[in-house]
């Protein structure tokens, strides 16, 4: 397995990095997005509430494959995207409603009477959000936020379908290559599990401290 | 236009449909088992056995740090290499219930953990043994509380069962793309059906889930 590594490094580490590099970007992506769809969902607008709603109902019930199978599919052959781009896009669309879920929960979770007193004090509502409720649902939300970006990390090898680059993609190359069907995966998991492992073991950590 | 009508033709349906009812399937078969195996798992790692539950714990987080693609491509390229053989249906079935079983685990830990602690004290101090109180105390009401969450890890396992089509398992999302490759004309009709078909089927099942959520509550 070792041997195999080495002779293919340089495949490994690249994949490694455009995993991380599409993640990051899904990442910011995904959470500017899902924090407009969870502001949507909760303005002093029914208009904008099922905008926001009609939205992430409908990515959440449908495959991340689907999802960015149609933008490698459908949307770069208008637009000239390649796979790493077309896939990176499919996952910011997918995550962000997921983050704007959660963004909403924690929204949620700040008592009712932050809000009201912050109206009460003659702020707008959107001093009210920037200034009272968000500081404090940013707090609660990090952790479950963490957490989609575990996902999100472990959705990213969706790239492989649409020759994304990314570390599943090179696993299937060179299994292709070396018809060895076993130590690649092995390899390939291992790295995986150096992002995902810390990240969620540190989540937990948050999650526990949060709790007393 | 006319494209589009003959994309969903009665042929193109009923292929598609077929595909839907092997997604169904392989997705109810895999929730089965990993239901039962997450509840021994998750049951383990709570109960705090010396060594067992920090081994079985270790393995669940491996588990679920992983992507669902890795597993699946593990099962069904690597384990023949040490002399596993499976078919496509059964390879994605064991690497469904794989890495769901580990999905649940963690919902069960976490749903007994919030059982009141007092339910145990109780059981126990009117002569449950360990194993009674947690057969009829606590996993009856961890298992109410376990309902919202175990909907969504169902419908996000209907959703994972599209990464099957990279091991050639015949569902819809397969069957679209063999449609389509055939007439180019057809990519977007097949892409609308199959958002149309996994929204209606997976939007279904969460309200169902929050309806038996809400009459197990009151």
């Amino acid at each position: 397995m070792w041997s195999l590594f080495t002779s293919h490094a340089s495949e490994f580490l690249t994949g490694f990095g455009w995993t991380i590099l599409s993640s990051v970007i899904a990442l910011i992506g995904s959470t500017i997005l899902g924090l407009g769809f969870a502001l949507l969902q909760i303005v002093p607008n029914r208009w904008a509430n099922l905008v926001g709603k009609i939205y992430i109902e409908i990515v959440r019930n449908i495959p991340l494959l689907v999802i960015t199978m149609f933008f490698y599919v459908v949307v770069a052959n208008i637009f000239k995207l390649n796979g790493f781009i077309s896939g990176t896009i499919g996952l910011t669309l997918y995550t962000s409603a997921f983050i704007a879920e959660t963004i909403r929960a924690g929204i949620n979770a700040v008592d009712s009477g932050q809000y009201e007193g912050g109206r009460a004090n003659g702020m707008s509502w959107w001093e009210t959000m920037r200034y009272i409720v968000l500081p404090q649902a940013i707090h609660l939300v990090i952790p479950p936020l963490g957490n989609q970006f575990v996902n999100l990390i472990k959705n990213s090898s969706v790239l492989a379908f649409v020759a994304g680059l990314d570390l599943m993609y090179q696993a299937n190359m060179i299994s292709q290559l070396t018809f060895d069907t076993f130590n690649p995966y092995i390899i390939v998991a291992i790295f995986y599990l150096m992002l995902t492992m810390p990240l969620s073991y540190y989540m937990r950590y948050l999650e526990e401290k949060n709790a007393h | 236009m006319q494209d589009f009508l003959q994309a969903y033709s009665w042929v193109n349906m009923r292929f598609l449909l077929n595909g839907l009812w092997i997604t169904i399937v392989v997705s109810v078969v895999s929730i089965a088992f990993s239901f039962v195996i997450g509840s021994i798992l998750g049951t383990i790692r709570y109960m705090k056995i010396k060594y067992v539950s920090e081994i079985v714990g270790f393995i669940i987080d491996l588990i679920r740090n992983l992507p669902l693609l890795l597993i699946i491509f593990f099962t069904y390229f690597a384990l023949p290499k040490v002399g596993i053989h499976f078919n496509v249906m059964i390879s994605t079935i064991v690497a469904m219930t794989i890495f769901e079983s580990a999905m649940l685990a963690e919902i069960v830990r976490s749903g007994i953990k919030a059982v009141p602690t007092g339910q145990l004290e109780g059981a126990r101090a009117n002569g449950l043994s360990f194993y009674q109180a947690l057969w009829y105390i606590l996993l009856p009401q961890a298992y109410k509380k376990m309902i919202p969450p175990i909907v969504s890890q169902f419908v996000s396992l209907i959703k994972d069962t599209s990464l099957a089509t990279i091991i050639m398992l015949p569902e819809v999302t397969f069957r679209a793309q063999t449609i389509y490759a055939q007439k180019p004309a057809q990519i977007i009709p097949m892409f609308l059906m199959l958002a149309i078909l996994y929204f209606i089927l997976n939007f279904t099942i969460s309200r169902v889930g929050t309806y038996i959520d809400r009459r197990m509550a009151s």
